[in-house]
């Protein structure tokens, strides 16, 4: 296990060695070496602000992903198994997916103004469709011979969902979930940009607005790469419950 | 006997690039109350489009199918099918799919699961997933989720097709132990002559596509049958005559 960590580590240290000299072999006023993030990272553990920054990110990113999750699977579950309600959204849903959180940044500011609601609402439109979309894929990708046997044995239409399409679908909401929380940290920097005071995001945007901090800059930039990281850690746990390994190879 | 499954004029073809494809041709069977039969033919004759007829999960274009004197309108839980890919849940433990054909309110569920566990000798996997289960004991956990509703009639599909030799010698002469306990009536789908011999009262032999019905052999061999027996050599070398070997 260790051993085999060594490889990746090596990379990550040359990339920091590679960093640190091209920043001291160009004598660049601005942008900060490895130390100076360390430091500056220690300094907002000092006073305490970077628990906060983490924990209005981490707020926000919970709350637009859960209501994305509490509307995509159902919403996804349906489009999946009634073939009516797939032709009616799905248009829809391909019409929106594309278009970047970003993209929605006045809207949001004019339907929720400049609080947490703004961020939440970008966060919910960037998961909500990778949800819808592998929601549905997991129905339709149903094994026939699961849906004949519960046929055969003319189960009522709940016992059908919940013994057979849920679980059946489960694997792929999982991978879902997965990516649309993957994508909900992604955005929450932008999404913050019009946050008030608070957020990594925001970190970030004032650190560099208020006397060019760069070294604030990259630790909030570290910090959100660790965080992301361990967030899909958390996730890929699921994967490992009893009642989904039978889809995941490995 | 009385007749427990009537085909009477089965035709089916599917609709292909250009025009239709006949699967069958005109079958007319008649399976007794507690029979065993086993359909072989060619493969791609058209065998499982006939299952998929006679246990209701596929329509005939003309022709009617009767079970116990009614016309067939779709699946029930008196005919369960066992197919070659198998379909034990395996997002639920075997308990739990002993469970699912079964009502939760029934106060002898939990009996009836054990005693159909004990009887294919997987007693002590009641927890176990599919996928910590060999294909031989997967094969069984399907054949007792089937018995644990009752079902008068048994469909197999290939259903021992998808395992390696020994297991599916062994598998059969258990599925034979328990079915001479419960009578059922049964249709046997294959492409093995020995199995059929091993295990059917009768074998039709189907025709290449479209598939007729292009010989019937009766299986008058003792249980349990020594397959190395000259009988059972005779009937095998009859057989398959009829595919011309």
């Amino acid at each position: 296990m260790l051993k085999r960590a060594i490889p990746a580590l090596a990379v990550v240290l040359l990339l920091v060695g590679v960093w640190w000299i091209c920043v001291v072999a160009t004598h660049s006023p601005i942008f900060p070496t490895p130390l100076a993030v360390v430091t500056a990272t220690l300094e907002l553990l000092r006073d305490g602000t970077l628990w906060d920054h983490i924990g209005a990110s981490l707020f926000r990113v919970a709350a637009g992903f859960l209501i994305a999750v509490l509307v995509a699977v159902p919403l996804g579950l349906w489009m999946g198994w009634v073939q009516g309600a797939f032709r009616t959204f799905n248009p829809i849903v391909q019409l929106l997916r594309p278009i970047s959180p970003i993209a929605w940044i006045p809207i949001a500011i004019l339907w929720f103004g400049v609080g947490d609601a703004s961020p939440i609402f970008l966060i919910f439109l960037s998961s909500v469709f990778p949800l819808v979309v592998q929601t549905v894929t997991g129905v339709h990708t149903i094994e026939r011979q699961y849906l004949r046997a519960a046929e055969n044995f003319g189960v009522s239409r709940r016992k059908l969902f919940v013994q057979v399409v849920i679980p059946a679908a489960l694997p792929q909401i999982i991978v879902g979930m997965r990516i649309a929380l993957g994508v909900a940290w992604l955005v929450v920097v932008a999404a913050e940009m019009i946050a008030l005071h608070s957020g990594l995001g925001y970190l970030i945007i004032d650190s560099r607005n208020a006397g060019n901090r760069y070294d604030l800059v990259v630790a909030g930039m570290v910090i959100i790469g660790v965080t992301g990281l361990l967030l899909d850690t958390m996730m890929r746990r699921m994967e490992g419950l009893r009642a989904v390994r039978w889809r995941y190879a490995r | 006997m009385p007749a427990k499954i009537v085909a009477d004029g089965i035709r089916k073809s599917y609709a292909n690039g250009n025009g239709t494809l006949p699967v069958i041709a005109g079958i007319d069977l008649a399976v007794a109350d507690g029979e065993f039969v086993a359909i072989v033919g060619p493969s791609g004759c058209g065998k499982t489009t006939l299952l998929n007829i006679l246990a209701g999960f596929d329509r005939p274009d003309v022709g009617s199918v009767k079970v116990d004197g009614a016309v067939r309108g779709g699946p029930s839980r008196k005919g369960i099918v066992i197919s070659q890919r198998g379909s034990v849940f395996p997002w639920l433990t075997v308990e739990q799919n002993m469970y699912f054909g079964l009502n939760g309110h029934d106060p002898d569920r939990k009996s009836r699961a054990d005693h159909y566990l004990g009887l294919v000798g997987l007693r002590g996997f009641e927890r176990g997933y599919a996928h910590e289960l060999s294909g031989g004991m997967l094969k069984r956990v399907e054949l007792a989720r089937a018995l644990v509703v009752r079902p008068e009639i048994l469909y197999m599909d290939e259903p021992f097709s998808a395992l390696d030799a020994l297991t599916s010698l062994r598998t059969r002469i258990e599925v034979l132990r328990i079915l001479d306990q419960e009578r059922h009536t049964c249709v046997l789908i294959t492409h093995d002559v020995e199995e059929a011999i091993h295990m059917a009262d009768r074998i039709i032999v189907l025709s290449p596509r479209p598939a007729t019905i292009q010989a019937i052999f009766d299986v008058p061999l003792s249980r349990p049958r020594d397959l190395a027996s000259r009988e059972a050599a005779t009937l095998k070398a009859a057989v398959l005559r009829e595919f011309g070997l």
